[in-house]
């Protein structure tokens, strides 16, 4: 969590993030250097070290940011969907957009109407509900977790999302995959904290190097499922699964992603002060009237409920879990009711855009969209790191 | 057990004059078992209304533990705590949380939110699922900021401050939840002289506005220097209670602490002072030569 402070202490005001770094480094200076008198406005108060007062973090702030990230989240998806062959503009889009909705005429001959309608905007559409999905399971999972490295991929819940979607779809019951892909989640959530806590106490680096081994494990299994029972391209479907694709995402997956992030979303964010109120550990949070035990489990099945659906949709994208509540945190605070929604609205932005290059960059091949993600996200998270040594 | 429970506290110069609850905080028969530990065994103890109480005793007496319960974070398995005439455990949590507040001891790694936003937190138990902060919650953080003394402190970094710096944050972010209880765990811990004294004067002050405290300390020259009423546990029972001048006696002490004390008179308060002398039963330890 320190990280992001001293982020913005970079970021807002020159000089002072070094400074603050060293006291962090030297939590006995800290208290030899309590010698100001506590009095307001008393002399010395203000002027010794203390840095000139920033703008309030107002809620008018967090507006225009929403706003801001709306405004430009639909624009990228008009333009997303322009870009590839066939050399569609933006009113194109508009155009085929409007028609389907019954609003306008249709002017796109049937076959660049069908790239823009059944092709491009159902995945650029899935791309976001399911960056914006991963971007809020994150954000609960660093807070309940008080770990500024919890994410649906690192602890594991993505790969045993994988492997319960793997398992019906090759058992050939696809109705049930969403279903089957939230049980896996949580099965290896349930297995990375039991883990985490069996090896002593539940320190961020015990609980990720316990997500790692779950992660191995299920990962092992998806990819021993899917090339005992494939008949054909056993080794991309693979790929697919470990490492995220959005390719061939209709619109069933846009209702199922969709779906997930507006009915698991609103509960999350009306538990924005809840997660504010573990900022300093479960027993701040019981004295501040939460019920702890019931509220960690409750969201914790929330983030395993939405990863599963949309693995389900997407295979296992890493990192946009772990870094976009980091990036949000960095322009509005760590306040949940402002960082949720818009680290929602930043992951499906980042996703939109890094699912567009993975299908274009290499074009006529496509990437699939986690290798894109974790190589924006392997360089962050190894930047997390390094400013929380006090992580171990 | 020699409780010398004294609801009248000679020394007390912080009478309340707007009392909430008609008697304060009132602990009854209180047991709490840990596994097969007894942790607190049979504890009786009152703070009154608009006091200062201090809870003293060694390390593992079971402190730290009777604020949990009291708070409600763990639930006693015989006996209560009231607030007057309220039941803490009976009360739903939100509730309990606008009667009591605890304030810890000092997290390990600190959020990242400025001070002015930990002081809200204090407002949780006011706030609905979707509404934001009211004006009413903007307002007592705001008091809050003030009662604590820490306005000009409002938009740092709460990890960029000192110890002192922050547990007054920690204070200013209980008295948010405008409780009659304000309960703490050693709040003079690692802060050198002056933020100790500036931490109690804190809450004698807060205190005389109405407020009944019950702070764990260590140090007990200074609970006796500032605390209207000490409460002593030792193994988790109540060895003695009431007025410090009463209850800190070189044989209390000695039996609780296992140390060898005289209890002088401080020449400008006149109230005790603990001058240690030796560990109590045992030899000096060698001195190593340097």
């Amino acid at each position: 969590m320190s990280t992001t402070r001293v982020g913005r202490g970079l970021g807002r005001e020159s000089g002072r993030g070094a400074g603050e770094l060293r006291l962090e480094t030297q939590p006995l200076e800290i208290v030899r250097l309590e010698t100001r008198s506590p009095r307001p406005g008393a002399p010395g108060l203000g002027t010794t070290g203390s840095p000139p007062p920033r703008p309030a973090r107002s809620g008018i702030r967090t507006g225009a940011w929403a706003v801001g990230l709306t405004v430009l989240l639909a624009a990228s998806v008009i333009v997303a969907v322009t870009i590839g062959p066939a050399g569609l503009s933006p009113s194109d889009v508009w155009a085929s957009v409007l028609a389907h909705l019954g609003i306008g005429e249709p002017t796109l001959s049937p076959l660049r109407d069908g790239i823009v309608w059944e092709l491009r905007m159902p995945r650029v559409l899935s791309a976001a509900a399911v960056g914006a999905g991963l971007a809020l399971c994150g954000a609960v999972m660093q807070a309940l977790t008080r770990n500024p490295l919890a994410d649906p991929y690192l602890l594991g819940l993505s790969s045993g999302a994988s492997v319960g979607a793997v398992i019906v779809i090759v058992l050939g019951v696809g109705l049930l995959l969403p279903f089957a892909a939230f049980a896996g989640a949580l099965v290896a959530l349930v297995a990375t904290l039991a883990l985490a806590n069996a090896a002593g106490a539940m320190t961020p680096t015990r609980t990720v190097l316990a997500g790692l081994a779950v992660s191995a494990v299920f990962g092992a299994i998806t990819s021993l499922v899917i090339f005992w029972s494939a008949t054909g391209d056993s080794y991309r479907e693979i790929l697919n699964w470990l490492l995220g694709s959005l390719a061939g995402a209709d619109w069933t997956s846009v209702a199922i992603a969709g779906g997930a992030v507006v009915l698991i979303g609103i509960p999350l964010l009306a538990s924005a002060k809840t997660l504010d109120a573990f900022a300093f550990g479960d027993t701040a949070a019981a004295a501040l009237g939460v019920h702890v035990g019931r509220s960690r489990a409750l969201l914790l099945t929330g983030t395993a409920l939405l990863t599963g659906a949309l693995v389900a949709v997407s295979g296992a994208i890493g990192f946009v879990g772990l870094i976009l509540p980091h990036a949000v945190r960095f322009l509005v605070g760590s306040r949940h009711r402002a960082l949720l929604p818009l680290s929602a609205l930043a992951g499906a932005l980042f996703l939109v855009w890094a699912d567009t290059g993975a299908r274009t960059l290499f074009d006529p091949r496509e990437l699939p969209v986690g290798i894109l993600t974790a190589l924006i996200g392997g360089p962050v998270f190894a930047l997390l790191m390094l400013r929380n040594r006090r992580l171990t | 057990m020699t409780d010398t429970r004294s609801t009248d506290a000679p020394m007390a110069e912080t009478r309340s004059t707007d009392a909430r609850s008609t008697d304060g905080l009132r602990v009854d028969r209180v047991s709490f078992t840990r596994g097969r530990r007894l942790i607190i065994d049979d504890v009786d103890c009152t703070v009154p209304v608009g006091r200062v109480g201090a809870l003293l005793g060694p390390n593992g007496a079971g402190k730290s533990t009777l604020l949990h319960l009291i708070a409600g974070i763990e639930r006693a398995h015989a006996g209560t705590a009231r607030m007057g005439d309220r039941d803490l455990a009976a009360l739903r949590r939100r509730d309990r949380a606008r009667v009591v507040a605890l304030a810890e001891q000092e997290v390990q790694d600190a959020p990242s939110l400025r001070v002015s936003e930990v002081v809200a937190l204090g407002r949780t138990p006011y706030l609905g699922a979707f509404a934001g902060p009211s004006d009413l919650d903007r307002a007592v953080v705001r008091r809050c900021l003030e009662d604590a003394g820490l306005v000009e402190l409002a938009d740092r970094e709460y990890a960029s401050l000192s110890g002192g710096e922050r547990q007054r944050v920690n204070i200013a972010r209980a008295l948010a939840q405008e409780p009659e209880l304000l309960l703490l765990d050693e709040p003079t811990n690692h802060l050198d002289v002056r933020a100790q004294l500036t931490m109690l004067r804190l809450l004698r002050e807060l205190a005389h506005g109405g407020l009944t405290v019950l702070a764990a300390l260590h140090d007990l020259s200074l609970a006796a220097g500032y605390a209207d009423h000490v409460i002593v546990l030792s193994n988790g029972r109540v060895a003695a209670a009431g007025d410090p001048r009463a209850v800190l006696m070189p044989e209390l002490i000695r039996t609780v602490w296992g140390v060898e004390a005289e209890v002088l008179e401080h020449p400008a308060s006149g109230r005790p002072l603990i001058a240690y002398s030796d560990v109590a039963g045992e030899r000096m330890p060698q001195r190593h030569a340097r």
